[in-house]
Protein backbone atom coordinates (compact mmCIF):
# COMPACT_ATOMS: atom_id res chain seq x y z
CA UNK A 1 0.00 0.00 0.00
CA UNK A 2 2.68 2.45 1.07
CA UNK A 3 4.98 1.29 -1.71
CA UNK A 4 2.40 1.80 -4.42
CA UNK A 5 1.59 5.25 -3.10
CA UNK A 6 5.26 6.20 -3.14
CA UNK A 7 5.70 4.86 -6.65
CA UNK A 8 2.81 6.91 -7.91
CA UNK A 9 3.74 10.03 -6.00
CA UNK A 10 6.22 11.57 -8.45
CA UNK A 11 3.71 11.35 -11.29
CA UNK A 12 0.95 13.15 -9.43
CA UNK A 13 2.28 16.73 -9.67
CA UNK A 14 2.26 16.70 -13.47
CA UNK A 15 -1.21 15.25 -13.82
CA UNK A 16 -2.82 17.26 -11.03
CA UNK A 17 -0.63 20.31 -10.40
CA UNK A 18 -1.13 21.90 -7.00
CA UNK A 19 -2.35 25.46 -7.20
CA UNK A 20 0.75 26.90 -5.52
CA UNK A 21 2.48 29.47 -7.72
CA UNK A 22 6.21 28.89 -8.15
CA UNK A 23 7.40 31.34 -10.79
CA UNK A 24 5.61 34.67 -10.75
CA UNK A 25 5.95 37.68 -13.07
CA UNK A 26 4.33 40.79 -11.67
CA UNK A 27 4.01 43.72 -14.11
CA UNK A 28 7.41 42.95 -15.60
CA UNK A 29 8.84 45.41 -18.11
CA UNK A 30 12.31 45.15 -19.64
CA UNK A 31 14.07 47.83 -21.68
CA UNK A 32 17.25 46.90 -23.49
CA UNK A 33 19.21 49.49 -25.46
CA UNK A 34 16.40 52.04 -25.29
CA UNK A 35 13.85 49.60 -26.65
CA UNK A 36 11.07 47.98 -24.69
CA UNK A 37 11.39 44.25 -25.22
CA UNK A 38 8.80 43.00 -22.73
CA UNK A 39 6.01 45.20 -21.41
CA UNK A 40 3.87 44.74 -18.32
CA UNK A 41 3.82 40.95 -18.28
CA UNK A 42 2.09 39.34 -15.33
CA UNK A 43 2.14 35.60 -15.15
CA UNK A 44 1.93 32.81 -12.59
CA UNK A 45 3.39 29.38 -13.20
CA UNK A 46 2.15 26.76 -10.78
CA UNK A 47 4.47 24.24 -9.24
CA UNK A 48 4.71 21.21 -11.51
CA UNK A 49 3.01 23.00 -14.40
CA UNK A 50 4.22 22.65 -18.00
CA UNK A 51 3.87 26.11 -19.53
CA UNK A 52 4.63 26.71 -23.19
CA UNK A 53 5.33 30.16 -24.60
CA UNK A 54 4.82 30.76 -28.31
CA UNK A 55 4.95 33.82 -30.50
CA UNK A 56 6.24 35.23 -33.76
CA UNK A 57 10.00 35.73 -33.92
CA UNK A 58 11.15 38.82 -32.06
CA UNK A 59 8.16 38.81 -29.71
CA UNK A 60 10.33 38.53 -26.60
CA UNK A 61 9.64 34.92 -25.69
CA UNK A 62 13.32 34.09 -25.18
CA UNK A 63 13.69 37.32 -23.21
CA UNK A 64 10.79 36.30 -20.97
CA UNK A 65 12.53 32.99 -20.33
CA UNK A 66 15.79 34.74 -19.50
CA UNK A 67 13.93 36.96 -17.05
CA UNK A 68 12.53 33.85 -15.40
CA UNK A 69 16.06 32.45 -15.26
CA UNK A 70 17.51 35.52 -13.58
CA UNK A 71 19.85 36.14 -16.51
CA UNK A 72 18.11 39.49 -17.08
CA UNK A 73 16.78 41.83 -14.42
CA UNK A 74 13.46 43.56 -15.14
CA UNK A 75 13.49 47.34 -15.61
CA UNK A 76 10.32 47.47 -13.54
CA UNK A 77 8.16 44.85 -11.88
CA UNK A 78 9.28 41.69 -10.12
CA UNK A 79 10.11 38.12 -11.01
CA UNK A 80 9.89 35.79 -8.07
CA UNK A 81 10.63 32.13 -7.54
CA UNK A 82 8.97 30.44 -4.57
CA UNK A 83 8.33 33.92 -3.26
CA UNK A 84 11.97 35.06 -3.47
CA UNK A 85 13.10 37.72 -5.94
CA UNK A 86 15.17 36.38 -8.87
CA UNK A 87 18.22 38.61 -8.63
CA UNK A 88 20.56 36.07 -10.21
CA UNK A 89 20.30 32.54 -11.62
CA UNK A 90 19.60 29.82 -9.05
CA UNK A 91 20.98 26.30 -8.99
CA UNK A 92 17.52 24.79 -8.59
CA UNK A 93 16.39 26.49 -11.81
CA UNK A 94 18.06 24.81 -14.78
CA UNK A 95 18.27 26.36 -18.24
CA UNK A 96 18.33 24.29 -21.42
CA UNK A 97 19.74 26.51 -24.16
CA UNK A 98 18.73 26.20 -27.78
CA UNK A 99 22.28 26.15 -29.11
CA UNK A 100 23.42 22.97 -27.39
CA UNK A 101 26.66 23.00 -29.41
CA UNK A 102 27.74 26.20 -27.68
CA UNK A 103 26.39 25.39 -24.24
CA UNK A 104 28.44 22.20 -23.78
CA UNK A 105 32.11 22.27 -22.84
CA UNK A 106 33.86 20.90 -25.94
CA UNK A 107 36.95 19.86 -23.96
CA UNK A 108 34.97 17.66 -21.59
CA UNK A 109 33.43 14.28 -22.41
CA UNK A 110 29.72 13.63 -21.94
CA UNK A 111 30.47 12.38 -18.43
CA UNK A 112 32.63 15.44 -17.76
CA UNK A 113 29.89 17.80 -18.86
CA UNK A 114 27.40 16.21 -16.49
CA UNK A 115 30.07 16.20 -13.81
CA UNK A 116 30.38 20.00 -14.06
CA UNK A 117 26.91 20.39 -12.58
CA UNK A 118 27.60 17.76 -9.91
CA UNK A 119 30.84 19.53 -8.97
CA UNK A 120 29.01 22.82 -8.49
CA UNK A 121 26.40 21.30 -6.20
CA UNK A 122 29.30 19.94 -4.17
CA UNK A 123 28.82 16.21 -4.70
CA UNK A 124 31.90 14.27 -3.49
CA UNK A 125 34.02 12.89 -6.35
CA UNK A 126 33.46 9.30 -5.22
CA UNK A 127 29.70 9.54 -5.71
CA UNK A 128 29.80 11.26 -9.10
CA UNK A 129 30.42 8.32 -11.48
CA UNK A 130 27.34 6.42 -10.33
CA UNK A 131 25.16 9.53 -10.56
CA UNK A 132 26.58 10.36 -14.03
CA UNK A 133 25.79 6.85 -15.26
CA UNK A 134 22.30 7.14 -13.90
CA UNK A 135 21.68 10.53 -15.54
CA UNK A 136 23.11 9.53 -18.92
CA UNK A 137 20.95 6.42 -18.85
CA UNK A 138 17.93 8.54 -18.05
CA UNK A 139 18.38 10.67 -21.17
CA UNK A 140 19.18 7.65 -23.36
CA UNK A 141 22.95 8.06 -23.63
CA UNK A 142 24.13 5.11 -21.53
CA UNK A 143 27.07 4.12 -23.74
CA UNK A 144 28.35 7.55 -24.67
CA UNK A 145 29.98 8.69 -21.42
CA UNK A 146 33.45 8.91 -22.97
CA UNK A 147 32.43 10.73 -26.13
CA UNK A 148 33.14 14.39 -26.69
CA UNK A 149 30.25 16.64 -27.76
CA UNK A 150 31.82 17.03 -31.21
CA UNK A 151 31.49 13.27 -31.68
CA UNK A 152 27.75 13.32 -30.98
CA UNK A 153 24.74 14.17 -33.14
CA UNK A 154 22.61 17.23 -32.42
CA UNK A 155 19.95 15.18 -30.71
CA UNK A 156 22.53 13.48 -28.52
CA UNK A 157 24.11 16.80 -27.61
CA UNK A 158 20.75 18.20 -26.57
CA UNK A 159 20.09 15.07 -24.48
CA UNK A 160 23.45 15.63 -22.84
CA UNK A 161 22.57 19.22 -22.02
CA UNK A 162 19.30 18.01 -20.50
CA UNK A 163 21.23 15.45 -18.44
CA UNK A 164 23.48 18.23 -17.14
CA UNK A 165 20.41 20.26 -16.18
CA UNK A 166 18.85 17.27 -14.41
CA UNK A 167 22.09 16.86 -12.48
CA UNK A 168 21.30 20.17 -10.78
CA UNK A 169 18.17 18.47 -9.40
CA UNK A 170 16.14 21.47 -10.51
CA UNK A 171 12.75 22.49 -9.18
CA UNK A 172 12.16 24.19 -12.51
CA UNK A 173 13.42 23.64 -16.05
CA UNK A 174 13.53 26.59 -18.42
CA UNK A 175 13.83 25.42 -22.02
CA UNK A 176 14.55 27.85 -24.85
CA UNK A 177 13.46 26.30 -28.16
CA UNK A 178 15.44 23.21 -27.20
CA UNK A 179 14.43 21.14 -30.21
CA UNK A 180 14.29 23.94 -32.77
CA UNK A 181 17.40 22.81 -34.61
CA UNK A 182 16.60 19.10 -34.66
CA UNK A 183 14.92 17.03 -37.37
CA UNK A 184 11.27 16.06 -36.98
CA UNK A 185 11.79 12.45 -35.88
CA UNK A 186 14.44 13.29 -33.29
CA UNK A 187 12.26 16.12 -32.04
CA UNK A 188 9.24 13.90 -31.46
CA UNK A 189 11.35 11.35 -29.62
CA UNK A 190 12.79 14.04 -27.37
CA UNK A 191 9.36 15.57 -26.73
CA UNK A 192 8.16 12.28 -25.29
CA UNK A 193 11.34 11.85 -23.28
CA UNK A 194 11.04 15.32 -21.79
CA UNK A 195 7.43 14.62 -20.82
CA UNK A 196 8.49 11.43 -19.10
CA UNK A 197 11.43 13.06 -17.31
CA UNK A 198 9.29 15.94 -16.14
CA UNK A 199 6.49 13.64 -14.99
CA UNK A 200 9.03 11.62 -13.02
CA UNK A 201 10.71 14.62 -11.38
CA UNK A 202 7.65 16.81 -10.87
CA UNK A 203 9.64 19.85 -12.04
CA UNK A 204 7.96 23.02 -13.24
CA UNK A 205 8.70 23.74 -16.91
CA UNK A 206 8.65 26.87 -19.01
CA UNK A 207 9.14 25.81 -22.60
CA UNK A 208 9.67 28.39 -25.34
CA UNK A 209 8.98 27.24 -28.89
CA UNK A 210 7.87 28.57 -32.25
CA UNK A 211 6.25 25.23 -33.09
CA UNK A 212 2.54 25.53 -32.24
CA UNK A 213 1.89 21.78 -32.31
CA UNK A 214 4.85 21.17 -30.03
CA UNK A 215 3.46 23.70 -27.55
CA UNK A 216 0.01 22.08 -27.50
CA UNK A 217 1.44 18.57 -27.38
CA UNK A 218 3.67 19.29 -24.40
CA UNK A 219 1.91 21.92 -22.35
CA UNK A 220 -0.65 22.19 -19.60
CA UNK A 221 -1.06 25.78 -20.72
CA UNK A 222 0.10 27.79 -23.73
CA UNK A 223 0.75 31.51 -23.67
CA UNK A 224 1.09 33.45 -26.91
CA UNK A 225 3.07 36.70 -26.95
CA UNK A 226 2.40 39.70 -29.16
CA UNK A 227 5.48 41.46 -30.57
CA UNK A 228 6.80 45.05 -30.26
CA UNK A 229 6.81 45.16 -27.31
CA UNK A 230 6.34 41.63 -26.02
CA UNK A 231 3.10 41.18 -24.07
CA UNK A 232 0.67 38.39 -23.42
CA UNK A 233 -1.89 38.11 -26.22
CA UNK A 234 -3.52 34.76 -25.66
CA UNK A 235 -3.68 32.15 -22.94
CA UNK A 236 -5.03 28.68 -23.57
CA UNK A 237 -5.43 25.89 -21.11
CA UNK A 238 -4.66 22.51 -22.65
CA UNK A 239 -6.89 19.80 -21.26
CA UNK A 240 -5.73 16.95 -23.47
CA UNK A 241 -5.37 13.70 -21.52
CA UNK A 242 -1.94 12.51 -20.38
CA UNK A 243 0.13 10.52 -21.13
CA UNK A 244 0.14 12.03 -24.57
CA UNK A 245 0.78 10.11 -27.73
CA UNK A 246 2.38 11.39 -30.88
CA UNK A 247 -0.34 9.89 -33.07
CA UNK A 248 -3.60 9.85 -31.14
CA UNK A 249 -3.13 13.12 -29.23
CA UNK A 250 -2.37 14.99 -32.42
CA UNK A 251 -5.50 13.54 -34.06
CA UNK A 252 -7.93 14.66 -31.38
CA UNK A 253 -10.48 17.33 -32.40
CA UNK A 254 -9.51 19.36 -29.34
CA UNK A 255 -5.86 19.34 -30.47
CA UNK A 256 -6.87 20.53 -33.93
CA UNK A 257 -9.11 23.22 -32.50
CA UNK A 258 -6.32 24.55 -30.28
CA UNK A 259 -3.92 24.47 -33.20
CA UNK A 260 -6.38 26.48 -35.28
CA UNK A 261 -6.80 29.03 -32.52
CA UNK A 262 -3.05 29.52 -32.03
CA UNK A 263 -2.46 29.62 -35.76
CA UNK A 264 -5.02 32.41 -36.14
CA UNK A 265 -3.44 34.24 -33.23
CA UNK A 266 0.05 34.11 -34.74
CA UNK A 267 -1.24 35.16 -38.13
CA UNK A 268 -3.07 38.13 -36.64
CA UNK A 269 -0.03 39.11 -34.55
CA UNK A 270 2.22 39.16 -37.60
CA UNK A 271 -0.23 41.23 -39.67
CA UNK B 1 55.61 13.27 -48.10
CA UNK B 2 59.20 12.11 -47.82
CA UNK B 3 59.93 13.16 -51.38
CA UNK B 4 58.52 16.63 -50.55
CA UNK B 5 60.91 16.87 -47.61
CA UNK B 6 63.84 16.05 -49.85
CA UNK B 7 62.74 18.73 -52.28
CA UNK B 8 62.67 21.25 -49.44
CA UNK B 9 66.17 20.21 -48.38
CA UNK B 10 67.59 20.36 -51.91
CA UNK B 11 68.13 24.13 -51.99
CA UNK B 12 70.05 24.50 -48.70
CA UNK B 13 72.20 21.45 -49.50
CA UNK B 14 73.02 22.79 -52.96
CA UNK B 15 73.89 26.18 -51.45
CA UNK B 16 76.20 24.59 -48.87
CA UNK B 17 77.98 22.52 -51.51
CA UNK B 18 78.31 25.58 -53.75
CA UNK B 19 79.66 27.66 -50.89
CA UNK B 20 82.19 24.97 -49.99
CA UNK B 21 83.39 24.65 -53.59
CA UNK B 22 83.62 28.41 -54.02
CA UNK B 23 85.48 28.90 -50.71
CA UNK B 24 88.04 26.24 -51.59
CA UNK B 25 88.45 27.35 -55.19
CA UNK B 26 88.99 31.00 -54.30
CA UNK B 27 91.03 30.21 -51.18
CA UNK B 28 89.45 33.08 -49.26
CA UNK B 29 90.95 34.58 -46.13
CA UNK B 30 88.08 36.30 -44.31
CA UNK B 31 87.17 37.37 -40.78
CA UNK B 32 83.46 37.06 -41.58
CA UNK B 33 83.11 33.95 -43.72
CA UNK B 34 84.36 30.37 -43.54
CA UNK B 35 83.80 27.27 -45.68
CA UNK B 36 80.95 25.04 -44.42
CA UNK B 37 83.35 22.22 -43.64
CA UNK B 38 85.38 24.46 -41.32
CA UNK B 39 82.16 25.57 -39.60
CA UNK B 40 81.18 21.93 -39.06
CA UNK B 41 84.60 21.14 -37.63
CA UNK B 42 84.43 24.15 -35.29
CA UNK B 43 80.97 23.07 -34.12
CA UNK B 44 82.17 19.55 -33.35
CA UNK B 45 85.21 20.94 -31.51
CA UNK B 46 83.03 23.31 -29.47
CA UNK B 47 80.93 20.31 -28.46
CA UNK B 48 84.02 18.26 -27.68
CA UNK B 49 85.50 20.85 -25.31
CA UNK B 50 82.06 21.44 -23.75
CA UNK B 51 82.09 25.21 -24.29
CA UNK B 52 78.98 25.29 -26.51
CA UNK B 53 77.11 22.96 -24.16
CA UNK B 54 77.65 25.25 -21.19
CA UNK B 55 76.73 28.28 -23.29
CA UNK B 56 73.54 26.56 -24.49
CA UNK B 57 72.60 25.76 -20.91
CA UNK B 58 73.11 29.39 -19.83
CA UNK B 59 71.10 30.80 -22.69
CA UNK B 60 68.23 28.34 -22.44
CA UNK B 61 68.08 28.65 -18.65
CA UNK B 62 67.79 32.44 -18.90
CA UNK B 63 65.33 32.28 -21.80
CA UNK B 64 63.04 29.75 -20.11
CA UNK B 65 63.20 31.40 -16.71
CA UNK B 66 62.32 34.71 -18.36
CA UNK B 67 59.56 33.05 -20.36
CA UNK B 68 58.09 31.51 -17.21
CA UNK B 69 58.20 34.74 -15.21
CA UNK B 70 56.94 36.88 -18.06
CA UNK B 71 54.38 34.26 -19.02
CA UNK B 72 53.00 34.00 -15.50
CA UNK B 73 52.70 37.79 -15.19
CA UNK B 74 51.28 38.20 -18.70
CA UNK B 75 48.82 35.35 -18.35
CA UNK B 76 47.40 36.39 -15.00
CA UNK B 77 47.15 40.03 -16.08
CA UNK B 78 45.71 39.04 -19.46
CA UNK B 79 43.02 36.87 -17.90
CA UNK B 80 42.16 39.50 -15.30
CA UNK B 81 41.95 42.22 -17.97
CA UNK B 82 39.86 39.96 -20.17
CA UNK B 83 37.37 39.27 -17.39
CA UNK B 84 37.09 42.68 -15.71
CA UNK B 85 36.36 45.43 -18.21
CA UNK B 86 36.80 48.24 -15.61
CA UNK B 87 40.25 46.90 -14.68
CA UNK B 88 41.12 46.85 -18.38
CA UNK B 89 40.15 50.49 -18.80
CA UNK B 90 42.07 51.39 -15.65
CA UNK B 91 45.24 49.73 -16.94
CA UNK B 92 44.95 50.72 -20.59
CA UNK B 93 47.19 53.80 -20.55
CA UNK B 94 49.77 52.16 -18.33
CA UNK B 95 50.01 49.10 -20.53
CA UNK B 96 50.00 50.94 -23.82
CA UNK B 97 52.78 53.24 -22.67
CA UNK B 98 54.98 50.44 -21.32
CA UNK B 99 54.42 48.02 -24.17
CA UNK B 100 56.23 49.93 -26.95
CA UNK B 101 59.47 50.14 -24.92
CA UNK B 102 61.95 47.84 -26.67
CA UNK B 103 62.96 45.32 -24.05
CA UNK B 104 66.60 45.74 -24.94
CA UNK B 105 66.38 49.44 -24.02
CA UNK B 106 66.00 48.30 -20.40
CA UNK B 107 69.52 46.89 -20.58
CA UNK B 108 71.35 49.88 -19.02
CA UNK B 109 68.88 50.10 -16.12
CA UNK B 110 68.85 46.36 -15.56
CA UNK B 111 72.64 46.28 -15.64
CA UNK B 112 72.95 49.03 -13.00
CA UNK B 113 70.28 47.45 -10.82
CA UNK B 114 71.24 43.79 -11.13
CA UNK B 115 74.74 43.57 -12.58
CA UNK B 116 75.93 40.96 -15.06
CA UNK B 117 74.57 37.43 -15.01
CA UNK B 118 71.36 35.46 -15.13
CA UNK B 119 69.14 37.76 -13.12
CA UNK B 120 69.51 40.77 -15.38
CA UNK B 121 68.99 38.66 -18.50
CA UNK B 122 65.91 36.94 -17.04
CA UNK B 123 64.31 40.29 -16.17
CA UNK B 124 64.76 41.60 -19.71
CA UNK B 125 63.49 38.39 -21.30
CA UNK B 126 60.51 38.42 -18.94
CA UNK B 127 59.68 42.01 -19.88
CA UNK B 128 59.74 41.06 -23.56
CA UNK B 129 57.53 38.00 -22.98
CA UNK B 130 54.86 39.70 -20.86
CA UNK B 131 53.31 41.66 -23.73
CA UNK B 132 52.51 39.08 -26.38
CA UNK B 133 51.13 36.74 -23.74
CA UNK B 134 49.14 39.49 -22.05
CA UNK B 135 47.62 40.77 -25.29
CA UNK B 136 46.85 37.34 -26.70
CA UNK B 137 45.46 35.82 -23.50
CA UNK B 138 43.27 38.89 -23.00
CA UNK B 139 41.95 38.45 -26.53
CA UNK B 140 41.51 34.72 -25.93
CA UNK B 141 39.43 35.33 -22.82
CA UNK B 142 37.34 37.97 -24.58
CA UNK B 143 36.55 35.63 -27.46
CA UNK B 144 35.18 32.83 -25.29
CA UNK B 145 31.72 31.74 -26.39
CA UNK B 146 29.34 33.95 -24.35
CA UNK B 147 26.97 31.00 -23.96
CA UNK B 148 29.63 29.20 -21.89
CA UNK B 149 29.83 32.18 -19.55
CA UNK B 150 26.05 32.04 -19.22
CA UNK B 151 26.22 28.34 -18.45
CA UNK B 152 28.67 29.12 -15.67
CA UNK B 153 26.28 31.80 -14.38
CA UNK B 154 23.32 29.42 -14.58
CA UNK B 155 25.26 26.79 -12.62
CA UNK B 156 26.42 29.48 -10.18
CA UNK B 157 30.08 28.58 -10.45
CA UNK B 158 32.28 30.41 -7.97
CA UNK B 159 34.65 32.97 -9.54
CA UNK B 160 37.60 30.63 -9.01
CA UNK B 161 35.78 27.69 -10.59
CA UNK B 162 34.66 29.89 -13.46
CA UNK B 163 38.28 30.76 -14.27
CA UNK B 164 39.57 27.24 -13.67
CA UNK B 165 36.82 25.17 -15.26
CA UNK B 166 35.51 27.42 -18.03
CA UNK B 167 37.74 30.35 -18.93
CA UNK B 168 41.19 28.79 -18.91
CA UNK B 169 40.23 25.55 -20.72
CA UNK B 170 38.24 27.51 -23.30
CA UNK B 171 41.11 29.92 -23.92
CA UNK B 172 43.88 27.34 -23.61
CA UNK B 173 44.56 26.63 -27.30
CA UNK B 174 45.08 30.33 -27.98
CA UNK B 175 47.05 30.82 -24.78
CA UNK B 176 49.39 28.02 -25.85
CA UNK B 177 49.86 29.74 -29.20
CA UNK B 178 50.86 32.88 -27.28
CA UNK B 179 53.43 30.85 -25.34
CA UNK B 180 54.86 29.50 -28.57
CA UNK B 181 55.30 33.00 -29.95
CA UNK B 182 56.79 34.17 -26.65
CA UNK B 183 59.25 31.25 -26.57
CA UNK B 184 60.70 32.44 -29.88
CA UNK B 185 60.93 35.99 -28.54
CA UNK B 186 62.59 34.74 -25.33
CA UNK B 187 65.39 33.06 -27.28
CA UNK B 188 65.95 36.11 -29.48
CA UNK B 189 66.06 38.52 -26.54
CA UNK B 190 68.32 36.26 -24.45
CA UNK B 191 70.89 35.99 -27.26
CA UNK B 192 70.63 39.73 -27.94
CA UNK B 193 71.34 40.59 -24.30
CA UNK B 194 74.34 38.24 -24.37
CA UNK B 195 75.70 39.75 -27.57
CA UNK B 196 75.20 43.28 -26.29
CA UNK B 197 76.69 42.97 -22.84
CA UNK B 198 76.12 39.85 -20.75
CA UNK B 199 79.21 37.62 -20.71
CA UNK B 200 77.33 34.30 -20.60
CA UNK B 201 75.63 32.00 -23.06
CA UNK B 202 75.59 31.58 -26.82
CA UNK B 203 75.55 35.31 -27.59
CA UNK B 204 78.72 35.83 -25.58
CA UNK B 205 80.18 32.80 -27.38
CA UNK B 206 79.62 34.48 -30.73
CA UNK B 207 81.26 37.68 -29.50
CA UNK B 208 84.28 35.80 -28.14
CA UNK B 209 84.74 33.94 -31.42
CA UNK B 210 84.45 37.19 -33.36
CA UNK B 211 87.07 38.90 -31.21
CA UNK B 212 89.34 35.88 -31.56
CA UNK B 213 89.00 36.25 -35.35
CA UNK B 214 87.44 32.79 -35.61
CA UNK B 215 84.72 33.14 -38.30
CA UNK B 216 84.31 29.35 -38.39
CA UNK B 217 83.45 29.18 -34.68
CA UNK B 218 81.28 32.32 -34.89
CA UNK B 219 79.25 30.83 -37.71
CA UNK B 220 79.11 27.50 -35.87
CA UNK B 221 77.41 29.29 -32.95
CA UNK B 222 75.06 31.01 -35.35
CA UNK B 223 74.12 27.70 -36.96
CA UNK B 224 73.59 26.13 -33.54
CA UNK B 225 71.31 28.97 -32.39
CA UNK B 226 69.27 28.49 -35.55
CA UNK B 227 68.97 24.78 -34.84
CA UNK B 228 67.87 25.42 -31.26
CA UNK B 229 65.21 27.87 -32.41
CA UNK B 230 63.98 25.42 -35.00
CA UNK B 231 63.87 22.55 -32.49
CA UNK B 232 62.05 24.73 -29.95
CA UNK B 233 59.34 25.73 -32.40
CA UNK B 234 58.95 22.20 -33.78
CA UNK B 235 58.71 20.76 -30.28
CA UNK B 236 56.09 23.28 -29.21
CA UNK B 237 54.12 22.77 -32.43
CA UNK B 238 54.10 19.03 -31.86
CA UNK B 239 52.97 19.57 -28.28
CA UNK B 240 50.24 21.93 -29.48
CA UNK B 241 49.04 19.46 -32.08
CA UNK B 242 49.13 16.64 -29.57
CA UNK B 243 47.33 18.60 -26.86
CA UNK B 244 44.68 20.41 -28.84
CA UNK B 245 44.33 18.47 -32.08
CA UNK B 246 44.74 19.75 -35.62
CA UNK B 247 42.00 22.36 -35.10
CA UNK B 248 44.32 24.39 -32.88
CA UNK B 249 46.79 24.81 -35.74
CA UNK B 250 44.17 26.06 -38.20
CA UNK B 251 44.83 29.58 -39.36
CA UNK B 252 48.38 29.29 -38.12
CA UNK B 253 50.01 29.51 -41.52
CA UNK B 254 50.71 25.78 -41.72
Amino acid sequence: MIISAAARAPVTPATAPPAKSQIAFSHVTLDLGGKTIVEDVSLDVRQGEFLCIIGASGCGKTTALRLAAGLYQPTSGDVTFDGALMRAPRRDVAIVFQDYGKALLPWRTAAGNVSLALETIGMPAAQRPARIDELLKKVGLPNHADKYPAEMSGGMQQRLQIARCLAQEPKALLMDEPFGALDAMTRQGLQDEVLELVAASGATVIFVTHDLEEAIYLGDRVIGLLPHPGRIGIELSIDLPRPRDQLTTREQPEFLRLRRELFDFIKASEA
Amino acid sequence: MRRERWKAAALPVALLVGLEVWARASGIQSDALAPPSAIAVALVQAFADGSIIGATRDTLASAFAGLLVGGAVGLSLGIALGIFKPFDRLMEVTIESLRPIPSIALLPIALIALGFGYRMEIVIVAFACVWPILILSRAAVRSIEPRLIEVSRALKLSPGDRVRKIIIPAALPRIFLAFRLAAGIALIVAVTVEIAINPIGLGAGIMTAQQALRPDLMLAYLLWIGLIGYALNTGLMLAQKHLFGPAALAGDGR
